[in-house]
């Protein structure tokens, strides 16, 4: 459901006793409502936040967030309007710990997108367990649409064979910023290079970009697969369902 | 646009919420959080976890929200208090120092200023009293003044403490762990009792209050810095724009964390406005209890003292 933007004020003076929430408006946990202006706010704080420092997170994530009105909707549709992307939106997969089966994965032969996934994470040690939860997402069904774009992250890392580098995460902004239309994603593709030396620009303007966009153009929508039903099928072939290229 | 944004304003900074306020006094075993409503327990844990969360960026946050001005508020504080050299204050819900550290600073130049009185006074002495006067005078740079902060919150005093350590500040400082409500002190012990911008947190206003009369001297002096109400009601609708729309935005951006700044502001609504506070000050014994407005009333530093 949709809920209208908060204005701070309390609910409740039925002098109901025990604990109100101070979410008078909160459509899911974790959710604070926000009105236009703060939201605005938050924009252009955490921008400012985010390109100083990219280590915070969490600004780049409520970036993602704040800007993404028109983005969100656009996607939740073309899942919507796709079998497996439906499936998806009505059961509501996540990718924790808790939800893999990680000594099957590793089980998995090499080459299959459950064990390229399993050695990704390994080799750059992360873990599906550091995606922020959404906060300031006004629709709780956008807020999953935002969550899952956030935990299948670390599986286009894996589809497109890129390290979390600086670099890599460059390269992966600017194949999700042409599959998603995220203004967080355009604005990460367009000032992460910043930070790079010459060197690795040239190589990124040279073949990783235009890869990278080639792919993001010709592949259908990456939140249309149901990854966790696909752990088995090699990485190659469901490159070359999606219509993602193979990187250089 | 205009209507727009006249609407805006006006549902943005709407006070209807102070149909309903409560004040700080529990009457029963449901009290106010900001805007929800707790027992007595629950918030007291929920206050120390909110202090717990934002201890580190407490201080840049205080910068950011008030543009530096707090700062301002602090040092008008110590200006009203005007120790003098031999004075011992207990600082409560110190935390991170700040009125300890300015008092320090005040008293050690007030003694400087004194030692340098006395100095131009020696140079018409005979050899015999500046001998003699060696003897007495240690050259204390503070004069025997001391001050003990006093913080509920373990996480705050270690930033405190840290800072005093960055800064230079060791000599008559003492960090306490204690509650206003019950404060591990004897009757009678200290001259003056401030409270900067905590006494909003305490649970129990009153006991508070009655605590530090305690605690205080025949003769000592009670100063409270807080927030307070803003009877203009222009400034009223901007100071509540800026506190709903603004501050949270600031907490999130800069700490990481919207809701003890939401907890803030709306726990500044909930606090009693000067006249009330200052009832309740006198209720408590003290005397010649009087309140200034600061900025408009935005701040307030009430005084009172027990004879």
């Amino acid at each position: 459901g949709k809920a209208r933007p908060s204005h701070s004020e309390p609910r409740g003076r039925d002098g109901r006793g025990g604990e109100e929430e101070e979410g008078w408006h909160q459509l899911y946990p974790g959710h604070i409502p926000t009105s236009p202006l703060q939201k605005a706010l938050l924009a252009a704080g955490s921008a400012v936040v985010a390109l100083y420092d990219p280590y915070r997170h969490d600004m780049v994530a409520v970036l993602g967030e704040t800007t993404g009105c028109v983005a969100l909707p656009n996607l939740r549709d073309k899942m919507k309007n796709h079998p497996e992307g439906y499936h998806i939106l009505q059961e509501r997969p996540r990718i924790r710990l808790s939800t893999l089966d990680m000594a099957r994965l590793q089980g998995l032969p090499d080459g299959s997108l459950g064990r390229e996934y399993v050695r990704f994470l390994e080799d750059n040690k992360v873990s599906p367990e550091t995606r922020m939860p959404p906060k300031f997402v006004d629709d709780e069904e956008l807020a999953y649409v935002i969550q899952r774009y956030r935990e299948v992250h670390d599986l286009m890392h894996t589809l497109l064979g890129m390290p979390t580098n600086m670099l890599g995460e460059v390269v992966v902004k600017w194949f999700e910023a042409v599959q998603t239309g995220l203004p967080m994603c355009i604005l990460g593709a367009a000032f992460g290079p910043v930070r790079l030396s010459t060197r690795k620009l040239q190589v990124l303007a040279t073949e990783l970009v235009p890869w990278a966009i080639r792919s993001g153009l010709n592949a259908s929508c990456v939140l249309n697969v149901y990854y966790e039903q696909r752990w088995e099928q090699p990485v190659e072939s469901l490159r070359e369902e999606l219509g993602i290229f193979p990187p250089p | 646009v205009r209507l727009w944004w006249c609407r805006c304003w006006a549902l943005l900074s709407r006070p209807a919420w102070r149909l309903r306020a409560r004040r700080g006094l529990a009457a029963g075993p449901e009290m106010h959080f900001g805007f929800q409503t707790v027992t007595e327990e629950e918030r007291r844990e929920k206050i120390y976890q909110v202090f717990e969360s934002v201890a580190k960026k407490y201080d840049v946050m205080n910068d950011s929200m008030t543009l530096g001005i707090h700062r301002v508020w602090k040092d008008i504080l110590m200006h009203k208090m005007n120790p003098s050299p031999g004075t011992l204050l207990l600082d409560v819900a110190g935390g991170t120092g700040d009125i300890a550290f300015r008092f320090i600073n005040y008293v050690r130049s007030v003694r400087e200023r004194q030692l340098q009185r006395k100095l131009k006074h020696h140079q018409n002495l005979s050899w015999q009293e500046i001998f003699e006067s060696y003897q007495k005078d240690k050259f204390n740079s503070l004069g025997d003044s001391q001050v003990v902060v006093c913080d509920i919150n373990r996480e705050m005093l270690k930033v405190g403490k840290q800072k005093a350590q960055h800064l230079g500040y060791s000599e008559g400082l003492s960090w306490v762990l204690g509650n206003a409500e019950e404060l591990p002190f004897d009757n009678d012990k200290f001259d003056v009792y401030t409270i900067a911008f905590g006494i909003r947190n305490v649970t129990r206003i009153d006991l508070a209050l009655q605590e530090a009369y305690r605690v205080l001297k025949p003769g000592g002096r009670f100063l409270c810095l807080e927030f307070s109400h803003v009877s203009n009601p222009l400034l009223s609708r901007l100071y509540d724009l800026y506190s709903f729309q603004v501050i949270p935005v600031l907490g999130e951006v800069i700490a990481g964390d919207w809701k003890s700044y939401q907890y803030l502001v709306e726990s500044i609504r909930r606090f009693p406005p000067q006249e009330e506070l200052k009832a309740m000050i006198e209720d408590v014994g003290f005397f010649k209890v009087d309140y200034e407005n600061l900025n408009f009333g935005i701040v307030a530093i009430h005084s009172g003292f027990k004879l």
